[in-house]
């Protein structure tokens, strides 16, 4: 905890801060990717600290936000087959799918359990052994490594009532989707730290010499997320783009490569829906062929739902960035965390949560 | 401290080891575990005479109240369901202003509960009742099938005394009090968190539930009308709590948050599972909302007793953002703390 504290020091957060409005000159947009960054600007009360001049945009990295209504559909009736436990992330569970979500299909006398770690979910698989337990796999980088170890650990200890639900995304495709819409409106990103830590920095070179956009890797603390903002306008003040690491403490350049190997093991790349946004060309990790008695999918033999697809939500907007929360018109009036129209109002890294719980008040949408 | 309960109270002789349906049916079964466990453990006049009501007196005003208690799991670090049915009753009648004097206690039993189980808990009751010179005098027991409780649901109702120069009420709170809170907040539901299925992760945590009248009558005998609510922060935590005052009477209310206190623990265990203290459940603290000039003494006070020790100042009433309330930020910045939708789950990551 003491090496938590030097990364809210009031007087660093105030130094940096008086550091980045002596250099801004002009106005800069700024995405931070991550979910957990955007609460971190909003719960520290960031957000009214900065210069005007400093946009912050909240960028797609909310796991529950992006993942597809279909998913949550599927979920929530394996949920309801008799023989199954369903095992998900907590913040998954309030999520709307096509109609209702897994919290009323608990209600409704669903047999599912909130766990912390797939790995909590095989110890419940092993206690169980008369039922089918299917862990909700869902995540950017950061979850997939435990999720691939969990099959990794039913396969060699024979546990042959475990399955994974897999809805998992990758950044560096979405950041691309993002930055080829001809209406994006990015100067410069602040990525993902915890991603990088398991992937490494090497992908976003990519990024930044294809579309000139300087991309600072960055930590979630007050003084982490100031830190990245300076790198990143310093940067874009000096015309340069480069990959910056600002959370070097944890990330290092390859990442973690027993992670990554656990990774491609188990999982490959493929095209993937991202909730509001659309598919994304290999954005996604899908279970092997050769783990496929793994992949929930294969073994309940599941279907599309068919629906008919939400207009209100403009999770898309908000996700690529081109409206904030609070420009919705239902923000706080028909979408709120008791009634959500969207995943960004109930996930815990979603940024209309975020507004909500922080108390912004709607404005009108131009 | 549930072990303890047990050592005082030893188990009494009986033919079963486990609650049936049959305890439930009124007849020759109930009868034996009424007279060999709950007349036996408690023995209060009233209770002896096994009418169905009670016939108690009490000088002045009476506070009266009911709760209902469903925690998973009973046995919990640091406590039970038991010791938790009589202090959350006797907390709701202090934070009345009055001193708790009687309480009822009603038990639907799941049947195959382990009667080790239920005399634990009910030691636990017992203890806590002595502790706090309250009285169980009257009561029932109801058992339900297997499947339909969760081994065991209490309720009790209490009735206290109201202190004669209590003067709580929520609509005498004006611009610039000050919010005290009593003690570390989020220390109770960590806790039964930290033993929840599924959630296990090893902390020295214990629940700190235990009556608060003794605080409150203090504070009420010391500072009569300066006093001015009340409240104990249980579900919803302390946000809940001061974002209902809030609403409820349409002023703002200012925290500091480097003049919270959490312990260390608590607050490590917030870390890594994305929940904030703020909105963690409570059960041995309160808070009370007072006139400014008395608030320093107010926390000395608090301070003086082993549970206040940690007491603090941590808010102002303000006649701005009416109906919000908003914190200042360990880094100075500002955000509004909204109410707890729902139940706080974990986060992915």
């Amino acid at each position: 905890m003491k090496h938590l504290e030097e990364y809210r020091d009031q007087q660093i957060v105030k130094e940096l801060l008086r550091h980045i409005r002596s250099m801004v000159s002009r106005s800069w947009h700024i995405m931070e990717i991550c979910g957990g960054q955007t609460h971190g600007l909003v719960k520290n009360g960031i957000l009214n600290l900065l210069p005007d001049e400093i946009i912050m945009i909240h960028g797609p990295g909310c796991p529950v936000c992006v993942t597809p209504i279909e998913m949550i559909d599927k979920a929530i009736n394996l949920s309801l087959m008799p023989n199954v436990i369903l095992c998900s992330f907590g913040d998954m569970l309030r999520v709307p799918g096509s109609s209702g979500s897994l919290l009323k299909a608990k209600a409704a006398g669903a047999n599912i359990k909130i766990v912390y770690s797939p790995l909590d979910a095989l110890k419940i698989a092993k206690e169980n052994t008369e039922k089918e337990i299917v862990f909700f796999a869902v995540g950017f980088e950061t979850t997939a490594p435990a999720n691939a170890l969990s099959v990794l650990i039913a396969h060699k200890s024979g546990i042959n009532n475990y399955s994974i639900l897999t809805s998992h995304v990758l950044v560096p495709p979405a950041m691309e989707a993002i930055l080829t819409d001809p209406d994006h409106r990015i100067n410069g990103f602040l990525a993902a730290g915890h991603v990088c830590t398991v992937m490494g920095i090497e992908e976003y070179k990519t990024i930044t010499k294809k579309y000139k956009v300087p991309v600072v890797i960055t930590g979630f603390e007050p003084v982490d997320l100031l830190q990245g903002i300076k790198m990143c306008v310093e940067q874009l003040e000096e015309g340069q783009a480069t990959v910056e690491n600002q959370y070097a403490r944890v990330v290092k350049k390859q990442g973690n490569s027993r992670a990554k190997a656990v990774i491609f093991e188990v999982f490959e790349t493929g095209d993937r829906e991202w909730r509001g946004i659309g598919k994304i060309p290999m954005s996604g990790y899908q279970v092997r062929d050769i783990y496929a008695k793994y992949d929930a999918i294969r073994r309940f033999s599941l279907q599309d739902t068919e629906y008919t697809h939400e207009e209100k939500c403009m999770a898309g907007d908000i996700l690529k960035g081109y409206k904030k929360p609070n420009e919705c018109p239902y923000f706080s009036v028909n979408c709120t965390p008791e009634n959500p129209l969207g995943a960004p109002m109930v996930s815990s890294e979603g940024a209309c949560a975020a507004y909500y719980h922080y108390g912004y008040e709607p404005v009108n949408s131009k | 401290m549930s072990g303890k309960f047990t050592l005082q109270c030893p188990i009494p002789e009986f033919d079963f080891d486990i609650i049936t349906i049959g305890h439930g049916s009124g007849g020759r079964l109930t009868n034996k575990l009424l007279d060999n466990g709950i007349f036996s453990i408690f023995k209060s006049e009233e209770l002896q005479k096994r009418h169905d009501g009670a016939i108690v007196g009490v000088n002045g005003q009476v506070a009266f109240t009911t709760d209902s208690f469903v925690i998973t799991p009973i046995f919990f670090p640091g406590s039970n369901i038991g010791e938790l049915a009589v202090n959350g009753t006797i907390n709701d009648l202090a934070m009345c202003g009055a001193i708790p004097k009687y309480l009822s206690l009603s038990l639907i039993i799941e049947e195959g509960m382990k009667i080790t189980d239920l005399w634990e808990i009910l030691a636990a009751i017992k203890i806590s009742c002595e502790k706090s010179g309250v009285q169980i005098v009257t009561g029932d027991t109801k058992v339900v099938e297997k499947g339909k409780g969760d081994q065991i649901f209490i309720n009790t109702t209490g009735i206290g005394e109201l202190l004669a120069h209590s003067r709580i009420d929520i609509n005498r709170i004006e611009p610039d009090d000050v919010v005290i809170i009593s003690g570390l907040m989020g220390t109770h539901g960590m806790a039964i968190l930290s033993v929840r299925e599924g959630l296990s992760f090893e902390t020295d945590i214990l629940s700190d539930t235990r009556p608060l009248h003794n605080m409150t009558t203090r504070l009420i005998d010391q500072f009569g009308e300066d006093i001015k609510l009340l409240r104990d922060p249980t579900r919803g935590g302390v946000a809940t709590v001061l974002n209902e005052i809030a609403i409820q009477r349409k002023f703002g209310i200012a925290l500091d948050e480097n003049s919270f206190p959490v312990d260390k623990q608590v607050r490590a265990a917030c870390e890594l599972l994305g929940l904030e203290p703020l909105y963690v459940a409570n059960e041995g603290i309160f808070i009370t909302i007072a006139s400014q000039y008395v608030a320093e003494k107010i926390v000395h006070t608090l301070q003086e007793f082993e549970e206040g020790k940690h007491a603090s100042i941590i808010g102002v009433i303000k006649n701005e953002h009416n109906g919000k309330v908003y914190v200042k930020s360990g880094i100075g910045g500002n955000r509004v703390v909204g109410m707890l939708s729902g139940e706080q789950l974990p986060r992915i990551c």
